[in-house]
């Protein structure tokens, strides 16, 4: 049940709401392996959406794994672990 | 040989316009933008009135990426820059990286988005503050986005000195130019209408208080009595003549001619202030002589001491009524940086066209001898313009703009 708490669909409403998107077309299709650098997202706006998932998810992610995060998938995965890890399914 | 530098594009976002046909037919009509605040109740607050800009998306002309990490002002600023580069069919995308720098003027940086971060501080907490807030106030921020979107990693900065950055931001992508970088786009739009903005405005004791837009900025009235804030400016693209010539630059308006600045004495010395001596050294660097000014675009603080040293250093240099002097912006209120960089759009349609806009609701004082164009817009030949800008603590600057097919 932890393991699917924190979705693709959630990143990306994320993202949209902490970065924005050059246009909406851009986080549709199979993203999941793609690097958040080739999908425009560099280092601020991670940081950016890294603050919406610690506030609304209630955990805090670690700084160097959150930094090897580096796909939407990677991402995801290890929202999940720290989801896991705290007991939490959802806020 | 000096590089002589032109002004080969204009983008303009005024109260009273977005883009420069709208501004400047606003302008010729005297048509004014200053209301009671709607950005947010000013109610409570001593001044009401401001010269907002209506009906600017941001999104319908920026990336989705650049809108959770700028502020108002920067938004603003990014489109003047794309209309400025369009308006010169430049497109800096097909110069060397380096050839192109961005050189803008900031009297508060980005106030809204920073309110809007502190109440998230105060109310919710660190970890609610965006990680943008670490540049979008900043008041080089401008700067940087402009650069970042177009590439532009020539010579690039920000001047901070009040109203008077707004020229001495186009001084100093003069400078850039006059040392062999090929084009700058140059300028300032300030936009701080926001509560945070509001009393920091307030404290400078300058801000008119009346409720009535046509009777609240008033320079060179009896009746002057403070300025209305506005917010918007314009981006010029400066250009060495070179350039343009060989590219077959759709657009010359005009050349910047000559520039200078000056700092008043400290309050209560006993020494004159500067600024006729700002006037005489920017005719002076345009090799130009007081009666070659067909036009001087007035700083136009509406605070009377300020109202008569302006006429005064006026009146010593070019006589009494000796030349016409306007103040388009009490159509706008004062856009801080974002003021001179207009009024020299303006001076530069005024060369265009051979027509002087007029300063609207003012009744010239009989105190100053100064030939002030009320009313409607004066038809005459106009070859050069003077614009003239201070700011708060006493900073001058002085701007000579002329034809371009001066010799």
């Amino acid at each position: 049940m932890a393991a699917t708490a924190f979705t693709l669909t959630d990143l990306k409403n994320v993202l949209l709401q902490a970065a924005g998107t050059d246009d909406a077309a851009a986080l549709e299709g199979d993203i999941d392996d793609l690097r958040f650098e080739d999908l425009g997202y560099e280092s601020l706006a991670l940081l950016e959406t890294a603050g919406h998932i610690e506030r609304t998810y209630g955990i805090s992610l670690d700084e160097d794994a959150f930094a090897a995060a580096d796909t939407p998938r990677a991402l995801v995965d290890l929202v999940n672990t720290h989801l896991s890890a705290a007991g939490t399914v959802r806020p | 040989m000096t590089r002589r530098t032109l002004v080969t594009g204009l983008g303009v976002t005024a109260p009273t316009g977005l883009g420069v046909d709208e501004y400047w037919a606003a302008t010729l009509a005297g048509r004014g933008a200053i209301r009671r605040v709607t950005r947010f109740d000013p109610t409570p607050y001593p001044s009401r009135l401001a010269g907002e800009i209506d009906g600017f998306d941001a999104a319908a002309h920026l990336p989705g990426r650049l809108l959770p990490q700028t502020d108002r002002m920067t938004r603003l600023a990014l489109v003047a820059a794309d209309w400025a580069f369009a308006d010169a069919g430049l497109d800096p995308a097909h110069l060397p990286e380096y050839d192109v720098g961005v050189i803008t003027a900031s009297h508060s940086g980005g106030f809204e988005f920073g309110q809007n971060e502190l109440r998230a501080l105060w109310s919710k907490g660190g970890q609610y503050v965006s990680a943008y807030q670490s540049f979008a106030w900043f008041y080089a921020v401008n700067s940087g986005q402009i650069s970042i979107r177009g590439g532009l990693r020539g010579p690039s900065s920000v001047v901070v000195s009040d109203q008077a950055g707004g020229l001495d931001a186009l001084a100093q992508a003069r400078r850039q130019i006059r040392k062999g970088t090929t084009a700058v786009i140059a300028g300032a739009v300030d936009a701080s209408i926001c509560p945070w903005g509001w009393v920091a405005q307030l404290t400078s004791g300058r801000l008119s208080t009346a409720d009535d837009p046509e009777r609240a900025y008033l320079p060179f009235d009896e009746r002057a009595a403070g300025h209305v804030p506005g917010e918007g400016g314009a981006l010029l693209v400066l250009e060495d003549a070179g350039h343009a010539r060989e590219r077959g630059a759709p657009r010359v308006y005009g050349e910047i001619a000559g520039h200078a600045a000056s700092v008043d004495p400290r309050p209560g010395s006993d020494r004159a202030p500067t600024l006729q001596h700002a006037v005489e050294l920017a005719l002076a660097d345009a090799g130009l002589d007081a009666g070659d000014i067909d036009v001087v675009f007035a700083d136009a603080a509406a605070v009377p001491d300020l109202d008569r040293a302006e006429a005064e250093a006026i009146t010593k240099v070019f006589g009494v009524r000796g030349v016409p002097v306007t103040a388009p912006k009490t159509t706008t209120g004062r856009l801080y940086s974002g003021a001179a960089p207009l009024d020299t759009a303006a001076a530069l349609l005024s060369i265009r066209d051979g027509v002087i806009p007029p300063t609207t609701n003012s009744l010239p004082s009989p105190a100053y001898d100064i030939d002030l164009v009320t009313g409607a817009p004066r038809p005459a030949p106009v070859r050069a313009a003077l614009v003239l800008a201070r700011g708060h603590g006493g900073f001058n600057s002085a701007l000579v703009v002329r034809a371009a097919d001066t010799p």
